[in-house]
């Protein structure tokens, strides 16, 4: 029988793994560098956590994976992890409550049934959550990290699209909607499904003929938002606090000369959003999204503690990053071969000194494998104890000392070109 | 082309039998004394048929096993709560059978809110038949901690005391009524269907079949008029929490255990009162002071023990296995060996497959190109079996009774239980293993340890039992 890999999962190969540490190391080096700690949760999570109303969206939770413990006899069951932030607001209640500020990050992978199995079951995330304040600057702090490093990983056309959870939640509110109409309404939309709100109709003339219209419509300035609140001041005062919630984030990123679209309608995230959400996209692709949660942590017993994060998607990401950036220069590499056992230990001695000097040495395990290898080190039990060949030039060097090797190999490995210096495709 | 079917068992064979007869199809084996599963239609001579527990049928369906079936919407409902891209299509509603599923509770003012609520605090617990419809009632109606005890049957003894709800299958709304139990929610309306395949549907043309049926069920005397009548609710006693410190909880089989298991309290000298019970009562006294009792399925008791429901069961040792299988660490173990209902745990296959024992069963199944099926009621127990024989590539094809009618098309390994094995000859299959032996047998759970007087007056119930089958 064929062995073959689970349906809906995917493999990395030497390449694709290049690309997955390159994101995953600019990534981890520009959280440090905005003070943010590393933090890793397990794989399996009890199943409750996700389920309380404003967690995750009952569409979502049709798709997690849920299973009986060994211990499972009182019918509770554990999922595999569904969602990256969830468990790491978990982990600041259980271990951080009360510290206050926390800035976290963490690379990780979440799970979702995906019945075609055409797309991946297994999807690699890397996010931030920044938890326990709710300033505006503290919403363009996650935005301008997260376009950071986007910008270091040299994306091209990285577009910003801002909404507002509380902007929708209050706009349902007014619509002539039972409160489980206006949740579905809302979970329509934060799975992604723009035109839910373009679709709804209201009994309310004001709100049908200008309002919606204009939620439909796409701004780039804070003074689309500014518009908007000065018509509906009059009629829907309830929205004036998160138009002003919104009109200072985006003041701030503004000033900073920072691109965006407000498209409300468009507010894909997750059902704990609670104020700005927002979205990136590479060209039409979208590879990450973040929003602000101060309701999730005080929902699972965490007490009153605001919250805000993004994600990006390192498996969108991997198809996206130029060689340039994953393909690193990588040192001379040489294979070190002995004639016989005897010079086993002589063998690994010199591999070591060399490794340790930073050259990337592999053993001719006498397979006879063809290699791109550019330098060939024989380790004889005679004299000369080393013979150095460089595939380039025909005569062979020959030395007594690791140094002489080591000097050779550095003053004829300057060229680009050279084998060596090529990463192996 | 050939084309199946998949025909019910129980609740829905003799209307099912009368539609096929009006449809004249000429299935003439299809009726309620029928011992063989496998049937042949006279009138179309490339249709055939087999018989199924009604759960079985949109599983077999949708895996493609069969081109056509007929079971209650209620259970096509249920697989496709839980895998909603299977390939079954429902074809038209019969009509008759007809049934409700309703989320119910023991308790005269439950509602959803206050069970929304609970679940911030606690665990709601729900026991069903409908472990899939269960669990996504319950995602619906945003209960934020719930537990879903999937039981074999009788789901209705639970609530109040052993779960919060019950998703229950009721035929006229007057039965819950009768159980003492109170609607929270209705969660469908259902009929019997037919069904098909998505792929056999796409390729194979069923038209006169279909076309036949569907005249038929016109011409099926009707049902009676649904009975929406509320009558009063039966006054039941539950349990209070405070009863329940100290107080022994048994639990006794329903089904056909009922009679040896009456014999043997008779011989212990413990009184019982309506058991076996005619009107589906599920609480019988007994005559032990502090002792209280339920009726349900021996399958449901090795969880219902190891989650503290109850402290004592009466269940077999093949059903104490298959749980000891999948909770390695319960706290259930076997207190007394019954020595009554004894059956051999085996491993069947079909005559015509070329194997006498496990060494040539591995060998033949390391030449098979595709995954080796084995159907069973326990599944705990076959999961095992297959991996500690080194099986390879199999799936477990979990079976809700009528085990025999897999083999040899839609399963190729069973196991099993089988008192004298004729049942297993007369399908034309063989024994190629013996697990162990199963009887009855007392359970209980270590924890009882914690409480020193209900370990002292459990202790005094199994020997009091002891000394019956002693005796005898």
């Amino acid at each position: 029988m064929r062995v073959q890999k689970c349906k809906g999962t995917r493999d990395l190969s030497p390449d694709e793994m290049a690309r997955f540490r390159i994101i995953e190391e600019v990534f981890r080096e520009r959280c440090l560098r905005w003070g943010y700690q590393e933090v890793r949760t397990p794989t399996i999570e009890y199943l409750h956590l996700f389920t309380s109303a404003g967690t995750l969206t009952p569409s979502m939770l049709g798709k997690v994976y849920s299973f009986l413990d060994w211990d499972g006899w009182s019918g509770e069951r554990v999922v595999l992890r569904p969602d990256g932030t969830i468990p790491v607001a978990r982990l600041y209640i259980d271990a951080m409550a009360g510290k206050g500020l926390a800035r976290l990050f963490y690379v990780t992978n979440t799970f979702i049934f995906e019945e075609t199995g055409k797309k991946t079951r297994e999807r690699w995330q890397c996010g931030t959550e920044l938890i326990g304040v709710n300033t505006p600057a503290s919403d363009a702090e996650l935005i301008v990290l997260a376009l950071e490093i986007l910008n270091k990983l040299k994306l091209k056309n990285v577009t910003l699209r801002l909404s507002h959870a509380g902007l929708i939640k209050a706009l349902l509110e007014r619509l002539d909607l039972s409160p489980e109409e206006q949740e579905r309404v809302f979970d329509r939309i934060l799975d992604g499904d723009a035109r839910a709100l373009a679709g709804m109709r209201i009994d309310k003339a004001e709100l049908d003929s200008i309002l919606l219209p204009l939620l439909n419509l796409k701004g780039h300035s804070s003074g689309f938002l500014k518009n908007l609140r000065a018509i509906s001041a009059r009629s829907l005062p309830e929205f004036e606090p998160y138009l002003n919630n919104f009109i200072d984030v985006v003041s701030i990123l503004e000033n900073l000369g920072i691109k965006y679209q407000i498209d409300i309608a468009s507010g894909a995230g997750f059902e704990y959003y609670t104020g700005i959400i927002f979205q990136l996209y590479s060209g039409r692709e979208k590879i990450g999204g973040g929003g602000r949660y101060d309701n999730l942590i005080p929902a699972m017993g965490g007490g009153d503690v605001p919250a805000s994060g993004f994600a990006l998607y390192i498996d969108r990401l991997m198809n996206l990053v130029e060689p340039e950036i994953w393909k690193k220069p990588v040192p001379p590499s040489v294979l070190v071969r002995s004639e016989a056992d005897a010079e086993m230990k002589e063998a690994f001695d010199a591999a070591s000194l060399l490794r340790d000097a930073g050259y990337t040495v592999a053993f001719d395990l006498g397979s006879g494998e063809p290699t791109d290898t550019r330098w060939l080190l024989e380790i004889r039990g005679k004299k000369p104890k080393y013979v150095l060949r460089d595939k380039f030039e025909p005569r062979a060097i020959e030395a007594e000392t690791i140094n002489e090797v080591m000097a050779v190999i550095e003053e004829k490995s300057g060229h680009q070109d050279s084998p060596a210096e090529r990463a192996p495709s | 082309m050939d084309i199946k079917i998949a025909l019910p068992k129980g609740r829905l064979l003799s209307k099912t039998a009368s539609l096929l007869q009006i449809a004249g199809w000429g299935m003439d084996g299809y009726h309620e004394g029928a011992r063989l599963y496998h049937l042949k239609s006279s009138t179309y001579p490339n249709l055939s048929a087999k018989m199924f527990h009604e759960r079985d049928i949109p599983i077999q369906v949708a895996i493609g096993n069969y081109d056509l079936g007929i079971c209650g919407r209620d259970w096509v409902e249920e697989l496709l709560a839980k895998y909603p891209n299977s390939s079954v299509i429902k074809v038209a509603d019969l009509g008759y059978g007809t049934g409700s599923l309703y989320m119910v509770s023991g308790l005269a003012d439950a509602d959803m809110n206050a069970l929304r609520r609970r679940a911030e605090r606690g665990t709601v617990r729900v026991a069903s038949e409908y472990a899939n419809l269960a669990e996504s009632s319950a995602l619906k109606e945003r209960l934020s901690r719930f537990s879903i005890f999937p039981v074999w049957g009788g789901a209705e003894a639970y609530p109040p005391e052993d779960a919060d709800l019950a998703l229950i299958s009721v035929s006229a709304d007057a039965e819950m009524l009768s159980m003492g139990m109170v609607p929270v929610a209705r969660v469908l309306d259902f009929s019997t269907y037919l069904i098909a395949n998505q792929n056999s549907w796409g390729v194979k043309d069923l038209n006169k079949m279909i076309a036949s049926i569907c005249e038929g069920c016109g011409r099926l005397p009707a049902d009676k008029e649904r009975q929406e009548e509320t009558g009063t609710r039966r006054e039941m006693t539950w349990l209070s929490r405070r009863e329940k410190d100290g107080l022994i909880r048994l639990a006794l089989p329903d089904g056909h255990q009922q009679a040896p298991m009456l014999q043997l309290l008779e011989k212990a000298g413990i009184k019982i009162e309506d058991y076996p019970s005619a009107t589906g009562n599920r609480r019988p006294d007994i005559g032990i002071e502090g002792v209280a009792v339920k009726v349900i399925r021996p399958q449901d008791m090795p969880l219902q023990v190891a989650n503290g429901n109850f402290d004592l069961a009466i269940t077999g040792r093949d059903w104490l296995a298959d749980h000891l299988y999948q909770f390695p660490s319960s706290p259930v173990q076997e207190l007394l060996d019954l020595k009554s209902g004894k059956v051999r745990v085996v491993a069947v296959v079909s005559q015509e497959m070329p194997v006498a024992d496990v060494a040539d069963l591995r060998k033949f199944i390391g030449g098979m190109t595709v995954p080796f099926r084995v159907a069973s009621e326990y599944v705990n127990i076959a999961d095992r079996y297959a991996r500690d024989n080194h099986f390879g590539r199999y799936r477990v094809i979990p079976t809700w009774g009528a085990t025999e009618a897999f083999l040899p098309d839609d399963a190729d390994l069973l196991i099993e239980n089988t008192e004298t094995g004729r049942t297993i000859a007369r399908h034309n299959l063989k024994i190629v293993d013996t697990l162990f032996e199963s009887t009855a047998c007392i359970i209980g759970s270590t924890r009882i340890k914690t409480d020193s007087v209900k370990a002292e007056k459990a202790k005094s119930i199994v020997e009091a039992l002891r000394t019956a089958v002693e005796g005898r």
